[in-house]
């Protein structure tokens, strides 16, 4: 396997060291073909998954809409690529795709060596617990000589016992292959308490017969950073992607929905002109339509809107703002002034 | 006077030899080890039939069309079942299109019933399957990729489900034959260029994993294309399965091939008939008869390696099931949709096998000991 990774790395620098010569490639490739090439799971709750017609659905999903919004006007200008694991970023680094939203984390490997753009944070994930509420815990700090029910093979377990070690605490892991049988085991008293990242958790939750009985404790214990990637080589692209992102976040900052973007237009506020593109051409800085936030913000919506409808309150998940609150909120979702 | 010994009317057996009673006698409880056997087994049954049954039939969910209605019941949500029915049959096959895949399959069985039956004579029956297998699969794949005739584009990253399964495993099945037995022959031809041709192949992919291979195929091979080319990747898979299987096809039709004695060969030769004639027509028939377990053996193999791609991220049945577990309005219901899958593929491998013994009966002409 090492070999492997080596010659995958290999190949990887090459790809890295060639697509430097033709910057912009990948955006007259997109205007070219007349639609977006976007990377999502093979199946992730609330993130990206098929429904019953098959249409794409979730955060991730979103945010390719949102993109071909931005470029061509018209957020159904996308084809879906869905991805496992081990192949995504092969599929951006070969150009099969040309935006991987696939519930990546961010990190440094990833944005140096391996030839990656993370363009943003479009969701801050982190490890936590899921606990029955008959055990009466309120923090990961009461779970010493806990049974842990964790994923094996993952990082995942690595964070745990490092947790547990740095806390002081008595730990007796059991690890499960699948996540269906890991929330099995919680239900039936094999464990006390579940470990995943916390958007699984809440999916998680779903399964079992009375998820009310059940509560996310409020400790993350690592940081997983999700956001959208492109790869090296052209900034254009970039920066669109890039500034989608921050211009869903802005928007709700600002009060813009999808549903009172038109009468925003008339808005008497510098920040909401300029941005709606009734004022000024930030819109064709990025050479695309000067009102091309305003397309994102009608088409798809605000940060806000997007969250509640694919995990938040909105939908089954009924996830927490939580860390993915805006700034104002005591969250750390930040976008940069449209200015 | 003659006294007429009149024999007395024959009895019936006793009651406890025959019927069902004597059934059970000698089949369940002839000795003490018997009897303990089926007490076991019975006691088996008795723990595991009642929650199974319950689950499946009596406190299972057939109606409704939303989560909601399975939440009442503590059996088995069937309506999960039934909502992605079609997904399941069709993958992201757009619906409005979904007449294609049926048409499709409607004319393979039109075409292909002849060939089963007693109808026709075996010369017509070679002309028919020959034609079929040239010409069904360009009519197959003009109906389901589209783009010629006014049809429109299905790109194959929409196919899916049951329709993908069976594209990759008919492709494989039919490909993989025809490619090991001319392997196989290479094997034991006396060129040496094709003989090492043909043990190198066949070494090289009985050596690695099929997962292996498919991951090549998609995480490997774009690193190596320029950047841009891509080919499609159920192609990639497509080929993967196909070379794959057809070494071990290889490999099962040449075990028939040692079977058959050198006089044969001789024989052939003598009637003055050349290499490939009397492969076709003295060797091969004897020898893929012989064979016919091992063939469908890795028919079935082949059958359920399919649901391997998913790992290229391919929707097969096994995959679409997955994806449907992981729908936000649907989660929790993983138990139900793999007992489905396992039902479908149960159901295809099962027909495999017994249309395979009744082949086997049908070709017997007394070799067998």
């Amino acid at each position: 396997m090492n070999g492997l990774k080596a010659l995958a790395t290999t190949a990887t620098l090459l790809l890295a060291a060639t697509n430097v010569v033709h910057a912009g490639a990948t955006l007259d490739g997109i205007k070219k073909n007349g639609f977006i090439k976007c990377g999502v799971s093979d199946g992730l709750p609330g993130f990206s998954s098929a429904d019953e017609k098959g249409n794409y659905q979730g955060i991730d999903v979103d945010i390719c809409r949102a993109v071909a919004a931005a470029v061509f006007g018209d957020a159904t200008k996308v084809k879906y690529t869905p991805l496992t694991a081990k192949e995504r970023l092969t599929a951006l680094q070969s150009g099969e795709i040309d935006v991987l939203s696939r519930n990546t984390t961010w990190t440094s490997s990833r944005d140096s060596a391996q030839g990656m753009n993370f363009t943003g944070v479009t969701y801050y994930d982190g490890q936590g617990f899921l606990v029955n509420k008959k055990l009466g815990v309120k923090s990961a700090k009461a779970l010493d000589g806990a049974t842990v029910c964790v994923q094996a093979g993952t990082t995942t377990e690595l964070n745990l016992s490092d947790y547990f070690r740095a806390n002081k605490m008595k730990l007796t892991p059991i690890s499960y292959d699948k996540s269906d049988e890991s929330a099995k085991s919680l239900e039936a008293g094999r464990c006390d308490v579940l470990t995943s990242d916390q958007s699984q958790l809440y999916a998680q939750r779903i399964k079992l017969a009375k998820p009310d009985d059940y509560i996310v404790l409020p400790e993350v214990i690592s940081k997983e950073p999700l956001g959208p990637v492109v790869r090296h080589g052209d900034d254009d692209w970039f920066d669109i992607v890039k500034w989608t992102l921050f211009v869903m976040v802005n928007a709700e900052e600002l009060g813009i929905t999808s549903k009172n973007v038109e009468e925003m237009k008339k808005s008497t506020n510098p920040d909401i002109k300029r941005m709606l593109g009734v004022e000024g051409d930030r819109g064709k800085d990025f050479g695309l339509a000067n009102d091309w936030m305003a397309m994102v913000i009608k088409q798809v919506g605000n940060y806000g809107e997007i969250f509640d409808r694919n995990v938040g309150k909105g939908s089954p998940l009924k996830i927490e703002r939580g860390l993915n609150a805006l700034w104002t909120q005591g969250g750390l979702q930040y976008a940069p002034p449209v200015r | 006077m003659t006294e007429f010994r009149v024999p007395h009317p024959d009895l019936p057996p006793p009651a406890s030899t025959i019927g069902a009673l004597g059934w059970m006698r000698r089949n369940l409880f002839s000795s003490p080890s018997n009897i303990a056997l089926t007490a076991l087994a019975a006691y088996l049954l008795w723990i595991a039939l009642p929650p199974l049954l319950n689950w499946t039939v009596f406190k299972a969910t057939w109606s409704g069309d939303t989560r909601e209605a399975c939440q009442a019941n503590s059996g088995a949500c069937w309506v999960f079942i039934r909502v992605h029915f079609d997904q399941f049959l069709y993958g992201f096959y757009p619906e409005a299109q979904r007449w294609r895949v049926n048409l499709a399959v409607l004319l393979l069985i039109l075409g292909a019933a002849p060939l089963f039956t007693q109808i026709i004579t075996n010369a017509a029956k070679v002309k028919l399957g020959l034609s079929l297998l040239v010409g069904y699969p360009i009519i197959a794949f003009i109906l389901f990729k589209g783009g010629l005739f006014g049809l429109p584009d299905i790109e194959t990253s929409r196919w899916g489900g049951l329709f993908l399964t069976l594209v990759i495993a008919g492709v494989g099945m039919t490909a993989a034959l025809p490619l090991g037995v001319l392997l196989a022959l290479g094997r034991r031809s006396k060129m040496p260029a094709i003989q090492t041709l043909c043990i190198t192949f066949i070494e090289f992919w009985r050596g690695i994993p099929l997962i292996t291979v498919l991951f090549m195929s998609s995480v490997m091979l774009p690193l190596f294309l320029p950047e841009g080319m891509n080919f499609d990747k159920l192609l990639r898979a497509l080929i993967g399965v196909t070379l794959f299987q057809s070494a071990y096809m290889a490999e099962v039709v040449r075990g028939g091939l040692q079977a058959i004695p050198k006089g044969q060969i001789e024989a052939a030769a003598a009637l003055g008939l050349g290499y490939w004639k009397a492969m076709a027509l003295i060797v091969l028939p004897q020898a893929l008869k012989l064979v016919i377990p091992g063939i469908v053996n890795t028919f079935i193999a082949l059958f359920k390696d399919t649901s391997l791609v998913l790992i290229i991220g391919l929707f097969d049945l096994m995959n679409i099931v997955h994806n449907a577990t992981t729908n936000p309005e649907w989660l929790g219901f993983s138990t139900e949709g793999y007992v489905f899958a396992a039902a479908v593929y149960w159901l295809f491998c099962f027909s495999m096998s017994r249309y395979s013994q009744s082949l086997e009966k049908r070709l017997h002409t007394g070799h067998k000991r």
